[in-house]
């Protein structure tokens, strides 16, 4: 059996493989370490016009 | 994933650009904006008042509705939004990612006057009747082919400035903003492939035949809701209502998963606009049954988009930028939920062909598309032309008002007019006979349509005092002064 005849089963299986993929990524982004950090990053629009070195937004 | 690689600490000095942003191009978009609103409202409150008053076609063949319908279409979504897009697009990515704009001036102002001249040129073309009749894609192949040039251009673009990024992270409004200009890109390109009948001549024939051209064109025609109605706009609710509230977004981590999931099930849920078609059943299934799923994602972003006012609702009765993006995520929210509803097969029975798909659809784009863009723009305009505040919070006030009772009259007016229609053509008498003629449901709308134009008036009138409040806003002096002199060019706008 070559590579080529898995093709129609691998194809078939492609929203099971998004699905994986998917399930990774809410994962990753829920995994309770990365809490702080990934919150932080909601911040980037608000430290616009900090001037360099000010750090109202430090915690 | 470059996520995954970046560890930044948890209190950062963000890292700031020493070259000036690039803000000329942005302030002409958002003219652009105020302009080409004003011209898709105009357009779609006298298209509006022709179903109501047929005499208004006016007897010529370039003021017919058919030839007028997609200039009001295409000035209120690739001209009103899609200029909303490109100069939100502009400003956010450069101030989140502390980067001017990749290929500076000559490349933004390129991108700028050839998307104004690609609206120019298509809105002649279908007052001409020169169209390739796909709806939302009417423009003929050769403008085609000029607008894939300059979308690729602000790919390029958008896609350099967040390669130059002084930011460690890539906010999440530009992954959305980013979403918005490659799927567009794809969308696009393949579903105007076509085959010209000659070079020097404007006709042409789409590449595909009977129902995967059906299947094709709806593929684009949903993920141009999909992706330039829904992901670029998310991209400004994501940067304008935090920055309005001055809060974070309620969770960052919220909107991870709310990008993914948008970009997972979306391009599944075109199927949907063929039910009861020659399209399979599989494939009509499989498009309900995305489209229901996609409720959650929605309903996701509109909950991340609300709480991040969570302790400063407040600002609600005073920031006027504030309480058009809100609504408009309110909005938002229920136009999300009545369409999975309506893409059910049993509901799409009656509601297919009626007026509540215009409804559902102007639920949409006035309730969110314009109202967070009017968000965006009155947010914008202080801070690009350097002034401390709106010249009238109560002129913005009253926009806000008069534009809400405008969509309201004219989404309820749809859903009566509608729900009626779709009642009357299936409706049948004792000896199964159809009750009622094509006509009768025709004249039974009438009352409706002119709601319905008082609604689009409502909405229009909103915005000319936007644009006059913004004018005066741009051009007066600031009021703190006690003697405020208005400023030259002020002076002379008012003689005029």
């Amino acid at each position: 059996m070559s590579l080529i005849d898995l093709l129609p089963q691998a194809r078939s299986l492609w929203t099971v493989w998004f699905f994986l993929v998917f399930l990774g990524v809410v994962t990753w982004t829920l995994w309770p370490g990365r809490r702080r950090e990934l919150e932080a990053r909601g911040r980037i629009p608000l430290d616009d016009d900090q001037p360099q070195g000010g750090g109202r937004h430090g915690r | 994933m470059s996520l995954a690689a970046v560890a930044s600490p948890i209190a950062v000095v963000r890292p700031r650009t020493d070259e000036a942003l690039l803000d000329n191009v942005t302030r002409a978009f958002v003219i652009a904006i105020c302009f080409w609103g004003v011209v898709a409202f105009v357009a779609g409150v006298y298209i509006a008042l022709q179903l109501a008053f047929p005499a208004l076609n006016l007897g010529l063949e370039w003021t017919t509705f058919g030839r007028l319908r997609p200039v009001h279409t295409s000035a209120a979504i690739f001209a009103f939004g899609g200029n909303a897009m490109l100069g939100t697009s502009f400003h956010v990515v450069q101030r989140t990612c502390r980067a001017r704009l990749f290929g500076g001036a000559p490349v933004a102002w390129f991108i700028f006057w050839g998307y104004q001249f690609f609206i120019v040129m298509a809105a002649l073309s279908y007052v001409l009747g020169v169209t390739q009749s796909k709806e939302y894609a009417e423009p003929e192949w050769y403008l085609d082919l000029f607008l894939a040039v300059i979308w690729v251009t602000y790919l390029v673009a958008f896609m350099g400035s967040l390669i130059k990024r002084r930011e460690p992270h890539i906010y999440v409004a530009n992954w959305f903003y980013l979403a918005f200009i490659i799927t567009v890109a794809m969308l696009h390109i393949v579903n105007n492939l076509s085959v010209p009948v000659s070079l020097a001549g404007a006709k042409s024939y789409t590449l595909f035949a009977g129902v995967q051209d059906a299947m094709t064109q709806w593929w684009y025609g949903h993920n141009a809701v999909g992706f330039f109605l829904t992901a670029g706009f998310l991209g400004m609710m994501y940067y304008f209502i935090p920055k309005a509230a001055g809060r974070p977004v309620y969770s960052y981590r919220l909107s991870i998963i709310h990008f993914w999931s948008l970009i997972f099930l979306y391009i599944w849920a075109g199927p949907h606009h063929l039910h009861y078609t020659a399209l399979p059943d599989w494939a009509q299934t499989l498009g309900m049954v995305f489209s229901i799923m996609l409720w959650m994602p929605s309903w996701g972003g509109m909950i991340n988009g609300v709480m991040t006012l969570s302790g400063a609702w407040d600002k609600l009765r005073t920031d006027p930028s504030l309480r058009f993006s809100v609504t408009a995520v309110g909005f938002y929210g229920m136009s999300t939920f009545e369409g999975p509803m309506m893409s059910v097969k049993q509901v799409n029975a009656l509601s297919h062909y009626t007026d509540w798909t215009i409804g559902h659809v102007h639920s949409g784009a006035l309730g969110w598309n314009a109202l967070v863009t009017f968000g965006a723009v009155y947010f914008l305009v202080p801070v690009l032309w350097g002034k401390k505040a709106l010249w009238s919070t109560r002129l913005a006030s009253w926009h806000f008002w008069i534009a809400t009772i405008g969509i309201v009259l004219y989404i309820t007016a749809m859903w009566v007019s509608g729900i009626m229609q779709g009642l009357m053509w299936r409706a049948y008498d004792a000896l199964g006979f159809l009750q009622y003629s094509f006509v009768e449901t025709v004249e039974a709308m009438r009352p409706f349509y002119i709601i319905r134009a008082l609604g689009g008036l409502c909405f229009l009138s909103g915005a000319l005092l936007m644009v006059y409040n913004l004018w005066r806003t741009a051009t007066s002096a600031e009021p703190e002064p006690q003697s405020a002199v208005p400023s030259g060019p002020a002076v002379a706008h008012a003689a005029q």
